[in-house]
């Protein structure tokens, strides 16, 4: 069934007429040019699609578009621009922390969320709440650095 | 003298590398493209270091088969060393030519010029001209003599620095990937893959298919080759996953749980070669050790994307393949096409860590696109399609055979190999692009090939150990009848070879009394080699070593990448239970001329992260009807929780022609590891991957 749906992306609202069941990674892709939430296994197995809903680092690749309304989604899109890199965004580009960089949009997002919720976390707690984002890369230990550096810019330890 | 190059020979015409472009900036062309690897920022360094520019003056133009030289495949770490060398000849003779040009024109003897981002400076003032406002008096078309010697390395401004990656900011705020691809009326496409070769398709419930997909597709039929084309992404996924369900085969491949051991595999009748020394008579007493590790997947973080547009007679290709010039000549002979009527541009996609389905997918947008004319396709293999049909990482069984002198150092050796080819990249030893199986006609079936040891080698890659030992050798067996295709995976087979070989030297070390460092260093006389032995064991203290066994270990491992490119030493420590957690990874690497060092220790991070996943987890199993490891929970890979602190340094070696690199530390983590838990068990593990079961069945031998 397809139904006009209003969806909250990076702030700003967009009527979409698409069947409900459409997972919400496509209606970004597809529909509203969004390419940054990418598709890797569509099994919500390895993190390359996570956008945030309500601020909760989730799958994109196969959660209905139709459950959306009225939630608030930002995508790594929605955290900087290329001239405006979010403070996430610096810090990997200054770790260097990215080989091929396909996962890095799932990766931002998720550390966002992360960070949201504990601002000033050990490498171990950083390491456990990436767990879910898989990298064939191996640039987890730069990815690891880089979130710890945003995370000490973003919220500076009392002196 | 510099003379030509190994690319240059093959593509001596200057424009191909080197243009000068209206906005004031130089395209660099070359044939190598981004994997991932940082490659196209490390030219774009050589390049602008060579011409006087800044590195923002330079555009790589990367896999371009009309208008780029043709480098075959990006493959075996000879970019740097073949590309990077070229870039640097091409640009040091064009800077001399533009210097001549602007000489005459100024009427000034050359050496009063200088060139500051492309300006040229007459006695340290500006001169008013640059090299764009004489390119067109330099002849671009002529071909390079290679009689312009590059500048000296004491001058390099940009070459052995950390420039950051030309192409991450981009990746970082959502972009640059040939996934995000959108030309004007693109349609979707998925495929239908064939059961195996042989395999006919003789019902197609195509009406079930259809409303599965819940919205309009075409299906395309070519033979046995069946892709889902519609303009909604979505109703195109859906068709594909329901098709396997509504498709009715003849000849399907069967495959055997069992056929997916490296026993079975080494089971199998062989094309026997014997490389290197021959045997002596009588044969001598030998120490021998068997090795094995399973069928590995490239588990490319994103299935494979292509792009293709069959327009004006000319059918337009972009693929995140490895090789753009081989590319357009296996989809020209595959479809039928004159290669001048076919056009591939390289698109950055997933990292590929060697033949994935990258090529495949490209002849399958390719034949939809004939199929449509008119109409971009973009078609996207799905998870499981890349896992069950992309080239698989050979299985593989090493013995090691040792002879030994009174002290019980090695004087005669023998790396015993069973494995299926490593190179059946399309074009290759006979090898084709999948979907070629799948047509009306398909292509001969391959003859046993894998890639000899004079090009670096495939099974027999490492195989050689680098120590001084009077009479080396390898006794090949190259399986051929396996029942899936097997190509090259980053270090094809130097990540056993080198777990092998390492490991038996530790077992001689042992029976010999000595330490392992100690024992490698009295037969190892290759200085660069030694030096990074000898650095990494600082690095990881080695000096306080235990004596082991209480379920915590350190361990070597050392390697030459194809014996000929860079050194790498690595020190692996462990925590063994029921199961091996690396805590600590040291490595030293001799890269040579280093051009980028972040660009080169993240290569080596990743490698390193790549081998320990390989070594502790990674293992494709086959079911009755296909690969059964199709998704990351039946092919787990290492996470962030599994992270060791690495440790990476480089030696001073900047005397010595740059090395390729991204290969080079992936068997010596391997056998680093392996030789860990020998330590920390007191009990040798010979089979990848290292997993609780293994580790449960050694505790209890």
């Amino acid at each position: 069934m397809s139904k006009a749906l209003t969806l909250t992306v990076n702030g700003q609202d967009h009527d979409i007429d698409v069947p409900l069941t459409t997972p919400l990674l496509d209606v970004l892709r597809n529909h509203l040019g969004l390419t940054g939430s990418r598709y890797g296994c569509g099994l919500e197995q390895c993190g390359a699609c996570m956008v945030l809903i309500d601020g909760r680092a989730t799958y994109s690749c196969s959660r209905e578009v139709g459950t959306l309304a009225g939630r608030a989604v930002t995508t790594v899109e929605g955290l900087g621009s290329a001239a405006a890199l979010h403070p996430l965004q610096q810090a990997f580009l200054d770790e260097q922390a990215g080989q091929c960089g396909y996962c890095l949009s799932g990766m931002l997002i998720a550390a966002k969320a992360f960070l949201d919720q504990n601002p000033q976390p050990t490498r171990s707690e950083v390491a456990a709440a990436l767990d879910a984002n898989l990298c064939r890369c191996g640039s987890h230990p730069r990815i690891l650095r880089a979130v710890l550096k945003a995370a000490a810019k973003i919220h500076p330890k009392a002196a | 003298m510099t003379g030509l190059t190994f690319s240059l020979k093959d593509n001596p015409q200057l424009d191909r590398w080197l243009r000068f472009q209206d906005d004031r900036t130089v395209r660099i062309g070359t044939g190598k493209v981004e994997l991932g690897q940082g490659v196209l920022t490390a030219l774009a360094q050589i390049a602008a270091d060579e011409l006087d520019l800044d590195i923002g003056q330079i555009r790589m133009m990367s896999g371009n088969s009309i208008e780029g030289p043709a480098e075959g495949y990006t493959a075996s770490s000879w970019s740097i060393e073949h590309s990077g060398a070229a870039i640097r000849v091409v640009a040091a003779e064009v800077r001399a030519l533009a210097l001549a040009r602007a000489a005459l024109r100024l009427n000034a003897a050359p050496d009063e010029l200088t060139i500051v981002e492309g300006a040229f400076l007459r006695n340290g003032a500006p001169s008013g001209i640059d090299y764009w406002s004489i390119a067109g008096e330099i002849n671009l078309s002529a071909e390079a003599t290679g009689t312009v010697p590059p500048r000296p390395g004491s001058t390099y401004r940009l070459v052995g620095t950390s420039v950051p990656r030309i192409d991450l900011r981009a990746k970082l705020t959502g972009s640059g990937f040939i996934q995000d691809m959108a030309l004007p009326g693109m349609l979707h496409a998925r495929t239908l893959r064939q059961p195996g070769r042989g395999a006919t398709l003789i019902g197609l419930d195509e009406d079930a298919i259809r409303r599965r997909a819940g919205a309009a597709i075409q299906i395309v039929r070519i033979d046995n080759f069946v892709a889902f084309v519609g303009v909604d992404e979505t109703a195109v996924r859906a068709a594909a996953i329901a098709a396997a369900a509504c498709a009715v085969w003849e000849n399907a491949r069967a495959l055997d749980p069992e056929q997916a051991m490296p026993d079975w595999v080494a089971s199998q009748p062989s094309i026997d070669q014997r490389i290197g020394d021959p045997l002596p008579e009588p044969a001598p007493d030998r120490v021998s050790v068997r090795f094995t590790r399973p069928f590995l997947s490239h588990g490319s973080i994103a299935p494979s994307c292509a792009v293709a547009l069959y327009r004006d007679d000319i059918l337009t290709v972009w693929s995140h393949a490895q090789g753009m010039h081989p590319l357009r000549e296996n989809i020209a002979k595959t479809v039928g096409l004159s290669p001048n009527k076919v056009a591939c541009h390289h698109m950055q996609g997933a990292g590929c860590y060697g033949h994935n389905g990258a090529d495949d997918a490209a002849l399958d947008a390719a034949l939809v696109a004939l199929a449509l004319p008119g109409q971009p396709i973009r078609h996207m293999w799905r998870r499981e399609e890349e896992f069950g049909y992309e080239p698989l990482s050979s299985a593989m069984a090493v013995t090691v055979h040792a002879a030994l002198d009174p002290a019980g150092r090695p004087v005669d050796w023998t790396t015993e190999i069973w494995s299926a080819t490593h190179g059946q990249r399309p074009g290759v030893g006979g090898a084709y692009l999948l979907a070629a199986d799948a047509l009306k006609e398909p292509p001969p079936e391959r003859k046993p090939f894998d890639i000899p040891l004079e090009r670096g080698g495939g099974a027999t890659r490492n195989g050689i150990p680098l120590y001084d030992i009077d009479a080396k050798r390898i006794d090949l067996h190259l399986i051929h009848d396996v029942p899936v295709r097997t190509s090259s995976l980053r270090g094809l087979g130097a990540t056993l070879n080198v777990f092998a070989i390492e490991g038996l030297l530790d077992n001689l070390a042992a029976r010999a009394g000595e330490d392992p460092v100690t024992y490698r260093l009295a037969i190892l006389s290759d200085p660069r080699a030694r030096r990074v032995l000898e650095k990494a064991a600082a690095m990881a203290d080695w000096s306080s070593r235990d004596a082991g066994g209480a379920g915590s270990g350190l361990g070597l491992g050392l390697a030459r990448y194809k014996n000929s490119s860079a050194y790498a030493a690595v020190v692996a420590a462990v925590e063994v239970d029921e199961t091996v957690r690396v805590t600590d990874v040291w490595c030293a690497v001799d890269a040579g001329l280093v051009i980028n060092p972040d660009g080169l220790v993240n290569q080596i991070e990743g490698n390193i992260v790549q081998a320990i996943s390989w070594t502790l987890m990674e293992e494709v199993r086959f079911g009755l009807e296909g690969i059964a490891t199709v998704d990351w929970e039946s092919y787990p890979v290492i996470r962030f929780s599994d992270m060791p602190e690495i440790r990476v340094e480089l030696t001073e070696a900047g005397e010595h022609p740059p090395l390729g690199v991204g290969e080079c530390a992936g068997g010596p983590t391997a056998a680093a590891i392996g030789n860990a838990v020998a330590h920390a068990l007191g009990i040798r593990i010979h089979d990848m991957p290292m997993t609780r079961d293994r580790i449960m069945t050694a505790l209890m031998a």
